[in-house]
């Protein structure tokens, strides 16, 4: 890449004079970089990257796939341990034809909604009264601060102790994993309103309730979204422990029964299924995101 | 130290829109404002300059109602603007929004959008914050002090982040929106030549009391180049103690 610049012939002509002999002594310096929308090979390049990322994106998953699959036929890896992708395919049609897949998922969605919508009003309420009023922030701050560090698992125990091993204990669980996020990021996104704005809105005689409303709660918007879109996501992990405990129904049972009768091929199958989950709840909530915040900039930093 | 409330009341004298008395305001040992005295007809335009630090801020933020003075008396209008020197326009609401913040629906939005059309931004209206140039954003707040008619328009250096073409526009723009609402103003500048182009009285803060407090008695448009122009420029600069090391060009 020495002759750069003979892709803006103006810039060259100009800036060439500007030295004797061939080489410029500040090249480095004064090296055109092409930034025009459809210079040739620029843009060519840039055109072959993104069809190689695109090769690459699909390509690997697929050869891991291929290795995964030719490694069972080799008889390398025993098919009780790793089924080949062959086996979980059809573990995942023996689910879908005996209505299996179809029964559990409803009620694993329905108890990570349930718990989602409980614990996200928690967080949120409590981030509200926490981020907008002093004496809230006294209150449950410190204590909410406390708790947060307290991994959600380790409490699965004493729920079980408190709550017994039925469906009120498995929703309990997702709701105490979710408070935290939208807690944690609805107070910040509160507390992060540029106070000059607070100010300014002060001056045109803006009430309280009016202040909140028109300036702090749109402009903390897009943390509480972070918030949701965490505990979303904190809700299919709490899900999967929750569906430990004694599940007679959902993807949880499913996992179990196959457990007992040492079918990987099912385990796997669940594994994924959850995954598939966890992926669509992310495109759901960033879609979300993109719907609920018309007025920020398409630049995704986080 | 008592501490005195902005009253709020038209002010005393009929055609005075500002009255402070002896108003002081402290910070740790230091009087920022002290003793201050200052009357405002209703519809005067008054620029007050003074070097950085002394308080220009200050006071407006007493006169606007966000800061409490530690002594003294204040009478102001009820309804108050500011214009700070940056627009402070919230970016989750639109632009007509942002103007006639706290108010919704059709009315509110005819409102704004007269607002806008009155400071050129009537293509705007319905534009997000964010993809305003810093002056059509300074515009904004600008129809957004305007739209609730002030008694008193308070502008704390609002052009200074602007550049020198749009900064004329805006002086135009300023002028022409006081003629037709006549608020009374109060431009705090570092800029002399804007102070002289737009205020009928100039005045200097200098150790918490007034240094300088001159009529501008130039007929308007005014204009640099007149000779009275020069000759009051060249008085204030030197109140304020800047002697030009620079000979005028002529
Ligand atoms: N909230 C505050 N607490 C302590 N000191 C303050 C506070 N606000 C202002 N001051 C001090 O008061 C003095 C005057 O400040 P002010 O902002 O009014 O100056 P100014 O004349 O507007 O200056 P500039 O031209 O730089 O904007 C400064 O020395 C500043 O440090
Ligand atoms: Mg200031």
């Amino acid at each position: 890449m020495t002759d750069i610049a003979a892709n803006a012939p103006g810039l060259q002509a100009r800036s060439a004079p500007a030295v004797s002999g061939d080489r410029p002594r500040d090249g480095g310096r004064f090296a055109l970089v092409d930034l025009s929308p459809i210079a040739g090979s620029a843009s060519r390049f840039g055109h072959l990257a993104q069809w190689r990322g695109r090769a690459l994106r699909v390509g690997v998953p697929l050869l891991i796939l291929l290795a995964w699959q030719l490694s069972s036929w080799l008889g390398l890896v025993a098919p009780e341990v790793l089924p080949p992708p062959t086996a979980i395919y059809a573990a995942f049609v023996e689910l879908i034809v005996h209505g299996d897949l179809q029964e559990a998922l409803p009620v694993s969605l329905t108890r990570s909604l349930v718990g989602l919508a409980i614990g996200g009003t928690a967080g949120l309420l409590l981030g509200l009264f926490a981020g907008l009023w002093r004496t809230g922030e006294e209150i449950f701050d410190a204590p909410l601060q406390m708790l947060r560090t307290i991994p959600f698992i380790a409490l699965v125990p004493l729920f079980i102790v408190w709550f017994g091993i039925d469906e009120f204990a498995k929703i309990v669980v997702i709701t105490a994993a979710t408070i935290f996020p939208m807690y944690l990021n609805t107070y910040a996104g509160v507390r992060g309103v540029d106070p000059k704005l607070i100010e300014a809105a002060r001056t045109f005689d803006l009430s309280r309730s009016q202040t909140i409303l028109h300036v702090i709660l749109p402009v903390a918007l897009p943390s509480v979204l972070v918030g949701l879109r965490y505990a979303a996501g904190v809700s299919l992990l709490a899900l999967v422990v929750a569906e430990q405990i004694n599940a007679h129904s959902g993807l949880g049972y499913i996992l179990n029964v196959a457990n007992m009768n040492q079918r990987s091929d099912i385990i796997i199958v669940g594994i994924l299924v959850y995954a598939a989950l966890g992926i669509t709840t992310d495109l759901v909530m960033r879609a979300l995101e993109r719907l609920a915040l018309p007025w920020r900039p398409n630049i995704a930093l986080d | 130290m008592p501490s005195t409330d902005l009253h709020i009341l038209a002010a005393s004298g009929p055609r005075d829109a500002v009255e402070l008395s002896g108003v002081r305001r402290v910070f740790g040992e230091r009087a920022v404002l002290d003793g201050i005295d200052l009357t405002i007809r209703r519809g005067e335009f008054i620029a007050v300059l003074g070097p950085s630090g002394t308080g220009k801020t200050t006071l407006l933020r007493l006169l606007a109602g966000l800061d409490k003075a530690d002594g003294g008396r204040l009478l102001v209008p009820k309804t108050r603007s500011v214009v700070f020197q940056e627009p402070r326009l919230i970016p989750a609401r639109r632009v007509w929004e942002n103007v006639v913040l706290g108010r919704r629906g059709a009315q509110a939005r005819r409102e704004a959008a007269a607002a806008l059309e009155e400071v050129g931004l009537g293509a705007h209206v319905d534009a997000w914050p964010r993809t305003l140039s810093g002056g059509e954003a300074q515009r904004v707040a600008l129809a957004r002090a305007l739209v609730r008619e002030p008694g008193l328009l308070l502008l704390d250096e609002p052009f200074a982040a602007l550049d020198a073409l749009t900064r004329i526009r805006m002086h135009d723009l300023v002028l022409q929106l006081w003629r037709r609402h006549h608020p009374a103003v109060v431009l705090v500048t570092h800029d002399v030549d804007e102070a002289i182009l737009l205020a009928d009285r100039v005045l200097a803060l200098s150790n918490g009391s007034w240094g300088l407090d001159e009529r501008v008695e130039i007929k308007s448009p005014r204009d640099r180049s007149d000779p009275a122009f020069a000759a009051l420029r060249g008085r204030l600069l030197a109140e304020l103690g800047v002697r030009p090391t620079i000979a005028p060009l002529q």
